[in-house]
């Protein structure tokens, strides 16, 4: 049998030269060399005391202004938090902001929210840095684009705008409202308000990347356009075609949560769901899928159609792995009706309905999904947007409002757009809140607040409701959109009243727990969430078997399926020889809404780990059959459009595909998102496949990968096992180290040198489930934003240099079966050997940052003791005694020190991309508790020590213990799956001490020999710390991964010695 | 001569002396007496010492800025003879909020209101025990004033030098004593010039003895030996070393900063004088990190009816008119890589302000007084017992272990982990 192997690249599994040069060091590059001797040396010396004895001889007069009248409810340095709520893109979270000073500075989930349960994505965590970029327009500005210095010159200015539009749209017929969707119940009646004024207006919704598909065949299938709820907590079997229900589709944080409950293991659940997925491009749900089956775009409607007549007959699939995958999952499917989910992201309305088919075939309608309470949170109407571009363009469109949308760079018809805007409408306006593609051609902005400086509502889900508050007073002389229509459309009451008015006809009457509406109101905006939802329906989507039972006549699956397979089979036919374009979006991206946001683009994908821009994903095969190698800039022809992007090899895309991500290369987003990559959008489109070409234009552009970064050379970390493995043994895949000694062989803790450390207080110290890490990365955003951590840019990421505190490193590692195909060299030659690897491999998300080890190798060798241990088991990082030797890095068996190369927060070189620690305005973001570290010293992750410390000064100020939960680090707090749970290993009854079965042992002194010795024991079978066998003991230990796979994964492995 | 040396000996301890006194001098403002009046038996039965120290903390840190406890009238009423006015079922709800009962309709609170030029009563939402506390104090209290008032009458005005040891005391001792050791030293002189003579005027002196007394002393030549010429460099390089060094070390430590204010607030009145309480304006001292710089609307609970004319108070006016904050100059500066907490210290641990702030309560100009050094702080952690830890639940677990292991000798800040870099620098 094969060892497992891990591989996190294909640099790594080829042992490419450059990589294991790299792999060598902790720093990619030598240090400079120093030409100056030893005079030099002293002259520098001499020159810099004195510089500095000089400087700061004068001490600064420093102010301290109070304000004029202190608000009440606000004290300096003492944090508020606002209820509200987030929405971009399908992408939901009820959310808590953190203020500080009444200035916004950190977005944490709400738990009350029965939808997004407390998680946020890596987008709603970054969002708050939007608020602060300076792009924002100031104020209303005419088509010139001026507007005026003066903040009393910009209200006059708005004035006169208001006026000039109004009477422009008086005297407009065929006005058309353009957005996204709005989830908002409130703005939308705005909009009718607007309608009824100026009876010629319409309103059209559409979505960059809509559920259109969704709607369709829902309203054939069920006589209504909606997207169904899902519940992915109580599918035992999921099938997933091309559906990034984890990353981008539809609602990710809702169902990453879901998802993640059903895939917990402990003594008591030893059960989990199974996953499987078919798609092209590996997607951060194919990642985490069990069962992972490489398809291209032009079989997927032909796999869907095969499942069906699998699950309702029987069918033979071309491809024989593909049918033997189709076939095992059909067969789980029928033995699990009404406890599975099948889903796709295909954007044709005829492989929808099929999976509605599919679903009905297996009762999974309102058990996991609920048809009876659907989903708003994607509304967009592809046909009506299509028919306003074709209006626009017949002229037959006097006047449109942009109203969030930036169809001109997000529509596959853009540039027709663009055009006839330019030509035939006469009136064009924006609420844009900064430049981008549409705004810039049209005759007036009058650019939206920010989400945190406004008024708003949402209801993502029928029945659900939050309430969005300020935060923040309006930083310029912006105006919410919702008023701006309101004050078109001649209404004069602010939009605070009028979501109130809203809310006391709908939704007060909805309840019965309040009487006066004021207190229902006081209460909803505190809470943030408000949910109608009758305890009947409750029941009926948790009792599955129930709802089959009683029938549910009204929502009878009726639509035409042979149509639809009719349809199918003249869209896709397998037999293409060319490339197949596959467009997906980025977890941190998605449409570029956020483009000018450097947190995000510096957030390295959780797959390829690249930043900074899109690539062509090829899989090796193709790479070879190309001669094409990483880097290579290759120009994608295809449809009349073709764009030039960079080579990235990805393994586990299908053959013949070429995945090129959406959201990159905007023209007008700002500094950050100017021109990183090439735009994609107009090879969007509903159905069918796109076939492109790629030519070699022999220029080479270099990825900004993390992935191969801080390699740790192969040792084994990851330890993982199959669900029947684990169920058999709960050891299962768990690596113990034995060291030999004269002795026998001891674990490694039993011998050592180190005396140490008794922590009598606390002893912090996290657990992450690697089942439940699905590699989201907001964790990566939560603690750039709660540390200050800057941005590097493109450029320092090439040189390995970023700064994240932490990564999610993501292995590729394959089944038995191809690996003993790879060991018996069934295989010619190295480069078969490593398509056969890459084909479609195994992935694994392991979290990695200070492990805050009691044996720290980065502690002893500190000349100057900058790194140190507490007494609460943290290890320390003291910056202003850092003299940045970097032993320490070199030291770190987990390489997670990052060394300070510049002085990001002053060095003008990092002004465009760091703007969070630069500009006046970026700064009001950072977290006034945290230091923003100097040039040339180290830092890493503290553990949050900033909120253990204010934690446990509150403990003491109530005169208590700290409780647990109460303290969570900005990682933990924000993980849509619950898979970093922080907290006290000496509460014997927190919920890490239990994870882990922590035991403590009291070893009462011998006669005359000191004191009782006490030792606490992880005595969790799946629990394990990296590194076990250099006995650093680290705070921090992981779960075993385990599959939901029917083959083993250590076939007979030699047992597990030590238990 | 001996003569000679002596009277350089004794000038150097003169000098020695002489500093030493005048740099006590200084340091001698000493403690103030503080008038503590212990009440005789008045009309009224003492509440319970509990309920009595919680109404006393209460009125001290929340009332005194504005009521006096006799008759007399500060910025709001005088407390004597309050409940014949009052019942306590009025009193509580308007201390809660004086603002809703004025708001009910009620006669009296209108009338008081207007009579006070509507001055609004701060709000305090104390617990209905706070309030029978505080009720209990000021009932008690209120009647023992006449007792206390007699007392005080004299007193009052004296404030600073009513008791210890002057300064101006200081001085005359030491003047005495200058003078003293002069009539000594002119004594001495006199006797070795009498008895030298004498000396001389003898005929059976021998050689060696003569030399004795008659030897010339030459001072010059001391300053040629090499020795001397050595020791002379060592002690200039060591002086010039240490002032270097200590310059160095000493930059940015602004002990002794006393800029002036762009409004000349004296702490000496209102926290010496008046005695408000420190929290009463510095709100987050108990709360938060900062301890805030009041706001101005703070100054106006009062300043709105006392001393509106001054043309001090005038400034705080012009800025509320201007919508200008006041910008003061920040005397306490702790570099941005240090992290401190007010709450923690006051809170918590129960510091007293002046323990770092030294008695700001006497300084017209405040003053940094601490050097707000790496070092003060650390020393402070090493040499401060625990004291708050019983009785505070968090501390169990760390007062457990530390009777395990060092028995009964008290649990220094130390020793609980005050030192470690990560409690001040994150």
């Amino acid at each position: 049998m094969a060892e497992n192997r891990y591989w996190k690249g294909i640099e790594e599994y080829t042992n490419n030269t450059e990589f294991v040069k790299n792999a060598e060091r902790e720093f990619s590059e030598g240090m400079p060399e120093l030409s100056n001797n030893r005079r030099d040396f002293l002259k520098l010396m001499g020159f810099s005391i004195a510089a500095a004895s000089l400087a700061a001889c004068e001490a600064p007069i420093k102010k301290a202004i109070p304000y004029l009248n202190k608000p009440e409810e606000l004290d300096p340095s003492i944090p508020n938090y606002y209820a509200s709520t987030y929405y971009q893109g399908g992408d939901y979270a009820s959310i808590l902001v953190k203020t500080r000073e009444a200035r916004p500075i950190k977005i944490e989930g709400n738990k009350l929210s029965k939808i997004s349960m407390g998680g946020t994505s890596s987008k709603a965590q970054a969002s708050v840095l939007d608020l602060y970029d300076d792009n924002r327009y100031r104020g209303f500005v005419r088509k010139d684009g001026k507007f005026a210095d003066s903040s009393e010159e910009r209200i006059k200015q708005n004035e006169a705008i208001d006026k000039e539009i109004m009477s422009k749209l008086g005297s407009s017929r065929n006005i058309r409202i353009v957005s996204p969707t709005i989830i908002s119940p409130s703005t939308k009646k705005a909009i009718e308000d607007f309608k009824a004024k100026y009876t010629s207006a319409e309103h059209i919704m559409y979505d960059a990347l809509s559920a259109d598909a969704i709607l369709q065949a829902s309203k054939e299938s069920f006589g209504k356009a909606m997207i169904p709820t899902y519940n992915f907590k109580d599918a035992k079997i999921i099938v997933s075609f091309g559906a990034d229900f984890l990353g981008t589709w539809i609602s990710p944080t809702e169902f990453s949560r879901q998802y993640a409950q059903n895939r917990k293991l402990s003594k008591e659940n030893r059960e989990m769901s199974r996953h499987y997925q078919f798609e092209s491009h590996l997607s951060l749900a194919g990642a985490n899928a069990d069962y992972r089956t490489p398809i291209t775009p032009s079989q997927e409607g032909l796999v869907v159609a095969s499942l069906y007549k699998k699950i309702t007959g029987s069918d033979k699939f071309a491809d024989a792995n593909i049918d033997k995958m189709l076939d095992k999952a059909a067969k789980e499917l029928k033995a699990n009706k009404g406890k599975s989910l099948v889903i796709s992201a295909s954007r044709d309305k005829s492989v929808q309905l099929i999976i509605n088919a599919i679903n009905d075939a297996l009762n999974n309608h309102n058990s996991t999904v609920n048809i009876s309470k659907p989903s708003y949170v994607l509304q967009g109407n592809d046909q009506a947007m299509n028919k306003f571009i074709a209006d626009a363009k017949g002229g037959s469109v006097d006047a449109v409002i942009f109203y969030g949308a930036n169809p001109v760079y997000d529509h596959p018809k853009g540039a027709e757009l663009k055009a006839a805007l330019s030509k035939g409408v006469k009136l064009k306006i924006s609420f844009a809140d900064k430049p981008d593609e549409t705004a810039t051609l049209c005759d007036y902005v009058c650019p939206d607040s920010h989400y945190l400086e406004s008024w708003n509502d949402a209801e993502p889900r029928q029945g659900h409701y939050s309430l969005a508050q300020p935060t923040i007073t309006p930083l310029f002389d912006t105006r919410q959109a919702q008023e701006s229509l309101l004050t078109w459309a001649g209404v004069n009451t602010s939009f605070y009243d009028y979501i109130r008015q809203y809310w006391q006809k709908n939704t007060f009457s909805a309840q019965k727990e309040y009487a006066s509406f004021d207190d229902f109101w006081r209460i909803s905006l505190y809470n943030g969430v408000f949910d109608t939802t009758s305890p009947k329906l409750v029941a009926a989507a948790e009792e599955g078997e129930e709802t089959e039972t009683a029938g549910t006549a009204s929502t009878s699956f009726s639509g035409n399926v042979n149509a639809a397979m009719t349809a199918i089979t003249k869209t896709y036919k397998a037999t293409s020889s060319k490339v197949e374009l596959v467009l997906y979006q980025k977890v941190a991206i998605g449409a570029g809404v956020q483009a000018n946001n450097p947190w995000l683009q510096e957030m390295p994908d959780p797959i390829s780990k690249a930043c900074w821009g899109n690539y062509v994903a090829v899989s090796q095969k193709l790479a070879d059959e190309m001669s094409l190698s990483q880097n290579d800039v290759v120009k994608v022809e295809g449809k009349g459009y073709s764009v030039e992007l960079p080579i990235l090899v990805q393994p586990g895309q299908a053959q013949k595909t070429a995945g090129i991500a959406l959201g990159y290369g905007r023209e007008v987003a700002g500094k950050v998102g100017d021109k990183v990559g090439a735009n994609a959008f107009p090879w969007l489109k509903e159905s069918g496949v796109t076939e492109v070409t790629l030519t070699k234009t022999g220029k080479q552009e270099p990825i900004a990968q993390t992935q191969t970064h801080h390699t740790i050379m192969g040792r084994s970390i990851i330890q993982e096992a199959t669900l029947n493995e684990y169920k058999k043994d709960e050891y299962a895949g768990r690596v113990i180290p034995m060291i030999e000694t004269y002795t026998g062989a001891r674990r490694p803790k039993d011998i050592t040198l180190w005396k140490g450390h008794y922590y009598p207080n606390h002893s912090w110290g996290m657990v992450i489930d690697l089942n439940s890490c699905i590699g989201c990365g907001a964790c990566t955003i939560a603690c750039q934003v709660e540390n200050n951590v800057p941005v590097v840019g493109k450029k320092e990421v090439i040189n390995s240099r970023e700064m994240h505190w932490i990564r999610i490193d993501r292995y590729y590692s394959n089944s038995q079966e191809v690996q003993d195909k790879v060991a018996n060299r069934e295989l010619d030659g190295t480069s078969v050997e490593l398509e056969t690897a890459a084909e479609n491999p195994e992935v694994t998300f392991l979290p990695m940052m200070c492990q805050h080890c009691n044996n720290a190798p980065c502690e002893t060798v500190c000349p100057v003791l900058a790194t140190t241990h507490s007494t609460e088991g943290l290890n320390q990082m003291t910056y202003n005694r850092c003299i940045g030797t970097r032993y320490c890095a070199n030291n770190c068996p987990y390489k997670v020190r990052r060394f300070n190369w510049f002085h990001y927060a002053e060095d003008t070189r990092f002004t465009d991309v760091n703007y969070t620690q630069t500009t006046d305005l970026g700064k009001m973001v950072l977290n006034p508790d945290v230091t923003v570290r100097s040039r040339g010293v180290m830092e890493k992750c503290t553990m949050c020590v900033q909120r253990i410390q204010s934690g446990k000064l509150e403990a003491k100020k109530e005169k208590r213990h700290v409780k647990d939960g109460e303290i969570q680090t900005a990682c933990a707090q924000v993980c849509p799956t619950e898979a970093i749970i922080f907290g006290d290993m000496r509460d014997m009854d927190s919920k890490i001490s239990k994870t882990i079965g922590l035991k403590k042992e009291v070893e009462e002194p011998k006669e005359g020999e000191g004191k009782a010795k006490t030792t606490f024991t992880m005595t969790e079978p799946r629990a394990y710390h990296i590194l076990e066998e250099i006995n650093v003991q680290p705070q921090i230990s992981y779960l075993t991964k385990i599959r939901n796979k029917d083959e083993a994964k250590h076939a007979h492995k030699k047992g597990n010695a030590a238990h | 001569m001996f003569a000679n040396r002596i009277t350089i000996y004794q000038k150097l301890l003169f000098v020695l002396l002489f500093g030493l006194f005048t740099s006590y001098g200084v340091h001698a403002q000493d403690s103030l007496a503080t008038a503590t009046t212990d009440n005789a038996d008045g009309g009224l039965a003492k509440p319970s010492d509990e309920v009595y120290n919680t109404g006393k903390t209460l009125w001290e840190q929340n009332c005194t800025s504005c009521h006096n406890i006799n008759a007399e009238k500060k910025v709001g009423p005088g407390m004597k003879g309050i409940f014949e006015r009052r019942d306590r079922a009025w009193l509580k709800p308007w201390i809660v909020n004086s603002q809703a009962v004025i708001a009910s309709g009620d006669a009296y609170a209108n009338k008081l209101y207007n009579e006070y030029n509507q001055t609004v009563m701060t709000s305090f939402a104390f617990k209905d025990e706070e309030l029978d506390a505080l009720l209990d104090f000021i009932a008690y209290e209120s009647e023992q004033e006449a007792v206390v008032v007699t007392d005080t009458d004299g007193g009052n005005t004296v404030a600073g030098d009513s008791g210890g040891i002057s300064s101006n005391y200081f001085n005359l001792l030491l003047g005495v004593l200058v003078f003293v050791l002069i009539l000594i030293l002119a004594v001495l002189f006199l006797m070795v010039t009498i008895l030298n003579r004498f000396l001389n005027q003898k005929e059976d002196l021998n050689e060696a003895d003569k030399e004795i007394v008659n030897q010339k002393f030459n001072p010059f030549s001391i300053f040629q030996s090499r020795a001397f010429l050595g020791g002379v460099a060592l002690i200039f390089v060591l002086v010039v070393a240490k002032t270097g060094l200590d310059g160095l070390i000493g930059v940015g430590i602004q002990q002794g900063y006393a800029p002036t204010q762009p409004i000349a607030f004296s702490h000496k009145l209102h926290a010496g004088m008046y005695e408000i309480d420190c929290g009463y304006c510095h709100t987050g001292v108990y709360k938060g990190k900062s301890a805030t710089i009041p706001s101005a609307n703070i100054c106006m609970n009062c300043h709105n009816q006392v001393k509106v004319g001054s043309p001090e108070i005038q400034k705080i006016y012009k800025a509320i008119e201007n919508d200008k904050p006041i910008e003061w100059i920040r005397i306490h500066n702790l570099p941005d890589l240090a992290y401190f907490n007010h709450s923690q210290h006051t809170n918590v641990a129960g510091l007293e302000c002046t323990q770092c702030h030294g008695e700001v309560e006497k300084m017209e100009v405040v003053a940094q007084r601490a050097p707000l050094t790496m070092g003060w702080c650390i020393n402070c952690h090493r040499q401060s017992a625990v004291d708050h830890a019983e009785g505070n639940e968090y501390y169990d677990r760390l007062l457990e272990y530390h009777e395990g292991t060092k028995g009964k000798a008290p649990m220094t800040v130390e020793q609980i982990g005050g030192l470690e870099c990560s409690k001040c620098h994150y």
